[in-house]
């Protein structure tokens, strides 16, 4: 019984992420959120040089 | 190519991941996800970077956007700087992104499609004496609590931190940290380009001075970065529990021999917790199991195999 509750659980947590998720991918793209990152990954970073 | 390019790599990742023959498929997945992740050849030559609209998507693993080669984003640089941006803040698209590919994969991300899990993996095969730190159970315990030190510390808190008091915060883990960072990046542009080199200095040194570790590590230790270090692996492992994509275990069919949590390359003790939050989804488990009792994938329809075997 505690295992099959626990697998309801994990589906409902599942369901719960993969929704968060696409609503999240939603409102980045209707904000334009992939121009910031195409401007920070079209710069070198110089952190990663390791010498910003 | 903008269009056809991401759909091409996850049909190339499929195509390769032939689940009946993991071991193989595995590494095929990993070379293929490396090379057409950093396929941009011009860039190891010039020392650039390529600046096209490819570059919009995230990538899953830590594949440094600096790299000379790098067609995509990396998302913990691109979390990093959203955190630090004062009018962004926070990137829903990078968020949704670790989001999704938690939800649906957990930390297989790391085992099958991050470029310097492979460089890890690799540099184990030299055949030098190994080391399991598993065999100190209270310290490999508490090392694993590291990486999720770093991506409180790193990842959030120094980003936000600059940004609130000084304006403009900085990708922290990437500045003071990523291995994967100097040796995809920092490394290939200083040697195609002078005026690079001609920089580098103090941070240069601490950070090749990590890679050194890192790399002498994993000759003795199987992926120390990812077991210890990785705040995107530490991300994508509390997912791990209720991903699609996972490990069962048929109690019926286990005789207990042990076979698995020894190949197990994160120390897992696959029969008793095989979803922990320190599985890759590598498939070694389910390769060396003389049973049949471990499968490693996504849930099959009326299937006789169980759900994770409860705590004996």
């Amino acid at each position: 019984m505690d295992q099959k509750q626990s697998k309801n659980n994990e589906k409902t947590w599942r369901l719960i992420v993969l929704l968060a998720a696409l609503t999240m991918l939603a409102a980045g793209f209707w904000r334009d959120e992939t121009l910031f990152v195409l401007r920070r990954a079209i710069s070198i970073c110089l952190g990663c040089i390791g010498i910003g | 190519m903008c269009s056809g390019g991401p759909s091409a790599y996850v049909w190339g990742v499929l195509a390769l991941a032939d689940l009946r023959r993991q071991k193989k498929g595995r590494k095929l997945v990993q070379v293929f996800v490396t090379g057409a992740g950093n396929a941009w050849l011009p860039g190891f030559i010039n020392g650039t970077i390529y600046q096209g609209q490819l570059k919009r998507l995230c990538l899953p693993g830590l594949n440094c956007y600096s790299c000379p080669g790098a067609l995509g984003a990396c998302p913990l640089g691109s979390l990093q700087s959203s955190l630090a941006d004062p009018h962004l803040r926070i990137s829903f698209y990078v968020l949704g992104f670790i989001f999704l590919l938690g939800g649906l994969l957990g930390r297989f991300v790391c085992g099958w499609l991050c470029p310097f899990g492979l460089f890890q993996e690799l540099l184990h095969k030299i055949p030098v004496r190994k080391w399991k730190p598993e065999r100190i159970p209270g310290l490999h315990r508490r090392l694993l609590w590291i990486k999720q030190a770093v991506l409180v510390v790193f990842v959030v808190l120094l980003p936000v931190f600059g940004m609130l008091v000084s304006g403009y915060g900085q990708p922290a883990f990437c500045t003071y940290i990523c291995p994967s960072g100097t040796f995809m990046a920092g490394i290939p542009l200083m040697a195609a380009n002078a005026s690079y080199r001609e920089l580098a200095g103090w941070l240069f040194a601490w950070k090749a001075l990590i890679l050194l570790a890192v790399i002498v590590t994993s000759l003795k230790i199987m992926r120390p970065f990812c077991r210890y270090l990785c705040p995107l692996g530490a991300l994508y492992g509390y997912f791990n529990r209720i991903s699609l994509y996972r490990i069962r275990v048929d109690s019926d069919s286990c005789n207990n021999c042990g076979a698995c949590t020894r190949q197990c390359p994160m120390a897992v003790q696959v029969p008793e917790d095989g979803n922990t939050a320190e599985c890759i989804r590598c498939g070694e488990c389910a390769a060396v199991c003389p049973t049949g009792a471990i499968h490693c994938g996504f849930p099959r329809r009326r299937s006789s195999v169980q759900e994770d075997r409860p705590i004996a």
